[in-house]
């Protein structure tokens, strides 16, 4: 057992990481610089350094080189993202239209789509959002009640969506509909690529819990999209939406800026309980050490995922407990850092709290974060099902017409 | 990057399973734990025969001369048959202590005796029913004698090298030395004690002018040696615990699968499958942190303190728990002495104090992690 990397591995690291120093400034030389905070600013930069990353082959390492790709391994990519971790770049706005929905167009879609999309969506030229979810549609995306109607070689579509990331300021967009309300729920969906520019497409921004807006309500209102917009048959939209949701990108990115056990331990010496350093409190002492089993736990779990990959081996099915264990861990201790600042736990600004103001905004992010992308009960069936081969759960609508199917308001 | 065993060790580790396998199913331990027998000296004898005692001791002290890596496999397998042998005593514990901290000649003399099994060792530290300290510890050797009681003592009566924690005078830690009695010398006297887990022998052990000598050369090393060789233990015992979770687990699940109530499959509700997806989780995060204790194990690493307190904490953690909800998701029959759900029950919980409890080791991380932290 160990933790270098193999000749060839260590050859690639060697190579983006002089690429990375050439072209990127790291964070521990980055003193004062921060990326913008402006949104069409954090764009621009975040396209420009896309576009470097497609040039030197770094960017969609997987992918073949003919569709703009790296044509590298999953361990190289793996390698990028961890270098590039280090250094001050902008991320993130394209992780959905490269991680879900151009794997999808490629799967799916017509020559034409593929030809006229994977390229510019490689080089950071054109953004993509995925639109699923619903307001009658959440954890049973299949429930969703947007409509698609044909009309000659057109479809109409009229519905909703919701928890849209990046939706203000995608171009393009994948995006779920009902075309058959008599048939059975998953039977009649069909899914379409869309010009999010469309003035038929409204998109409005949801105000978060934390004060945020990182989703967006989508409204369509007589949206007219062609048939050769469509990815799939005509009610094989699930089979697509499977392969959207298959292709989400193995997490493996470091912590995301949370507090963790070891800003906890400073935080426990600055503070107090009865006068004396919260540290010597035991309660405070056996919390600090079940959360750092817990991260050492998901480090390590980790580390045993990327073994399999670096020998070309599929993964086994533990990476599945991370989001669940990672979740509550941030809203817990989050909660925590607050309790330890006592009645100053109530203050929420940067300027005044400890870790810049870390625990209060995680405890505030976590509720959301326990939910996106698969709620805790949603991940915990997931591991009942397919990892302990437990009956999947009982589905009253399974067989029902879905015009038919019990529905609330 | 790798975090996982070699081709070799997987193949060592099937192997074991499957003798424990045939030969140490629940039947076997349900005999221990309603009779007589200290230990399944079959179960001992076939472990012993395919050379499982000698495998991380030297060859020149008899031994195969492999290394902390193929005990971890070994243990993950003895964790999961719950198996009533004194492996744990006489390898993880006695052996490594003498294999650390022995002379030459104490090596000699001892370890080609326990790497082939025809000796059984142990390791007394507990006085009773409190957390061992440099400050507590009553058992005393002076003039090469020992005289004191430990109690439990874990395959104490059948063990015939105890490594003892002894009060040698002086002040904090340096008041403790490790001392080797042979209990053939005479002074030494067991009468079991009553335990949880009658599947695996403990006893009280009254030593009155014990013939002993230091382990090593030098007294009042006792308690920075005690701390390595328990650090080295808690990654096995991880590996047990490891080993008895999936075991668990597995109980649980097939009998989710096969027991209908309201006319479905309880596996079939939220309640149960939620359950389960819990164990789960605590047990990968036991097996991650125990494979990193491995690691840190067989290179002698620095974290090697930190990584073998969470995989301890981890792994008493995920056993505890995953015994626990097995009776729960058995219902009633899982409460009966018929079931074989009480075989985990019992096991857990003794693992998880045997070597400490968990909130010792939380302590004793965390002080680390402080220490560290300053730096």
């Amino acid at each position: 057992m160990d933790f270098n990397d193999t000749p060839e591995e260590a050859a690639y690291r060697k190579q983006v990481r002089a690429w990375l120093d050439k072209n990127a400034t790291r964070k521990a030389d980055a003193k004062g610089m921060e990326l913008p905070r402006d949104l069409d600013a954090l764009i621009a930069e975040s396209k420009a350094w896309q576009k470097k990353k497609a040039d030197a082959g770094y960017a969609c390492i997987t992918w073949p080189k003919e569709w703009g790709g790296g044509g590298g391994t999953t361990i190289d990519n793996v390698i990028y993202s961890q270098e590039e971790a280090n250094y001050l770049v902008p991320g993130g706005i394209f992780a959905i239209g490269l991680g879900m929905c151009i794997p999808t167009v490629m799967t799916w879609g017509p020559e034409e789509a593929k030809e006229r999309f994977v390229r510019p969506a490689v080089r950071g030229e054109e953004i993509w959002c995925q639109l699923f979810s619903e307001p009658a549609g959440g954890s049973d995306v299949a429930g969703l009640r947007t409509r698609a109607e044909k009309d000659g070689d057109e479809w109409v579509i009229n519905g909703q969506k919701v928890w849209t990331s990046g939706a203000h300021f995608c171009d393009y967009g994948i995006l779920l509909t009902r075309t058959d309300p008599n048939v059975p729920k998953h039977k009649g969906l069909t899914m379409f690529w869309i010009d999010m520019k469309d003035p038929a497409v409204e998109v409005r921004p949801i105000k978060q819990m934390s004060g945020g807006s990182e989703f967006n309500e989508v409204f369509f209102t007589n949206l007219r999209v062609k048939d050769s917009q469509r990815l799939g048959k005509p009610g094989d939209g699930w089979k697509v939406a499977l392969t959207t949701l298959m292709n989400e990108r193995l997490a493996v990115g470091g912590s995301q800026g949370n507090a963790d056990t070891d800003d906890l331990i400073e935080l426990a010496r600055d503070t107090t309980i009865a006068g004396e350093p919260a540290i010597r409190h035991g309660g405070v002492r056996e919390r600090i050490a079940d959360w750092y089993v817990q991260a050492q736990g998901l480090k390590f779990t980790r580390f045993r995922t990327l073994t399999a990959l670096s020998k070309g081996e599929t993964p086994g099915p533990e990476s599945s407990i991370s989001k669940i264990v990672a979740a509550k861990k941030m809203q817990d201790l989050g909660s925590f850092g607050m309790d330890l600042q006592d009645m100053g736990g109530v203050i929420r600004d940067r300027k005044l709290s400890p870790a810049d103001g870390a625990y209060t905004e995680q405890w505030i992010g976590a509720a959301g974060y326990r939910i996106a992308g698969g709620t805790d009960e949603i991940l915990r069936n997931i591991v009942a099902e397919r990892v302990l081969g437990l009956p999947g759960e009982i589905r009253v609508d399974k067989d029902l017409p879905f015009n038919q199917a019990p529905k609330g308001k | 990057m790798n975090l996982d065993f070699s081709d070799d060790q997987k193949m060592l580790k099937e192997q074991v399973r499957k003798f424990l396998a045939d030969k140490c199913p629940m039947s076997v331990t349900r005999r221990v734990l309603d009779g007589d027998e200290p230990y399944a000296k079959e179960v001992w004898k076939g472990l012993v025969d395919m050379g499982l005692t000698g495998t991380a001791i030297p060859e020149e002290f008899g031994g195969l001369g492999l290394g902390a890596l193929e005990l971890c496999v070994i243990a993950e397998e003895l964790g999961r048959a719950a198996a009533p042998v004194p492996f744990s005593s006489s390898i993880y514990l006695a052996a490594e202590a003498i294999k650390l901290f022995g002379t030459q000649k104490q090596k000699e003399t001892w370890l080609p005796k326990l790497a082939s099994g025809e000796m059984i060792g142990t390791v007394a530290i507990s006085e009773g029913t409190h957390a061992a300290h440099p400050r507590n510890i009553e058992t005393a050797f002076s003039g090469g004698k020992v005289n004191g009681v430990k109690q439990p003592v874990a395959d104490g009566g059948e063990a015939g090298v105890v490594v003892v924690a002894v009060n040698t005078g002086g002040s904090g830690e340096q008041a403790v030395s490790l001392a080797i009695v042979d209990t053939k010398a005479g002074g030494v006297s067991s009468e079991a004690v009553r335990t949880l887990d009658p599947s695996r022998e403990n006893v009280t052990m009254t030593f009155k002018d014990a013939p002993a000598e230091i382990l090593g050369d030098k007294q009042g090393e006792g308690w920075s040696q005690l701390s390595r060789i328990l650090d080295g233990a808690a990654v096995l015992f991880a590996f047990e615990q490891v080993g008895g979770t999936e075991a668990a687990l597995e109980m649980a699940r097939e009998y989710a699968l096969e027991r209908y109530a309201f006319g479905r499959q309880i596996g079939s509700y939220q309640a149960i499958k939620h359950k389960l997806a819990d164990i789960y989780v605590k047990k990968e995060l036991a097996k991650s942190n125990a494979y990193f204790g491995a690691m840190m194990l067989n290179d002698e690493g620095a974290e090697l303190p930190e990584a073998a307190a969470a995989s301890r904490i981890a792994g008493s953690d995920a056993y505890v728990f995953a015994a626990q909800e097995n009776v729960q998701t058995h219902g009633g029959i899982g409460y009966t002495w018929e079931s074989d759900c009480q075989f985990h029950y019992r096991r857990a919980k003794l693992l998880a104090l045997t070597i400490g409890a968990p909130i010792q080791w939380k302590e004793k991380l965390v002080s680390r992690l402080e220490a560290k932290n300053a730096a």
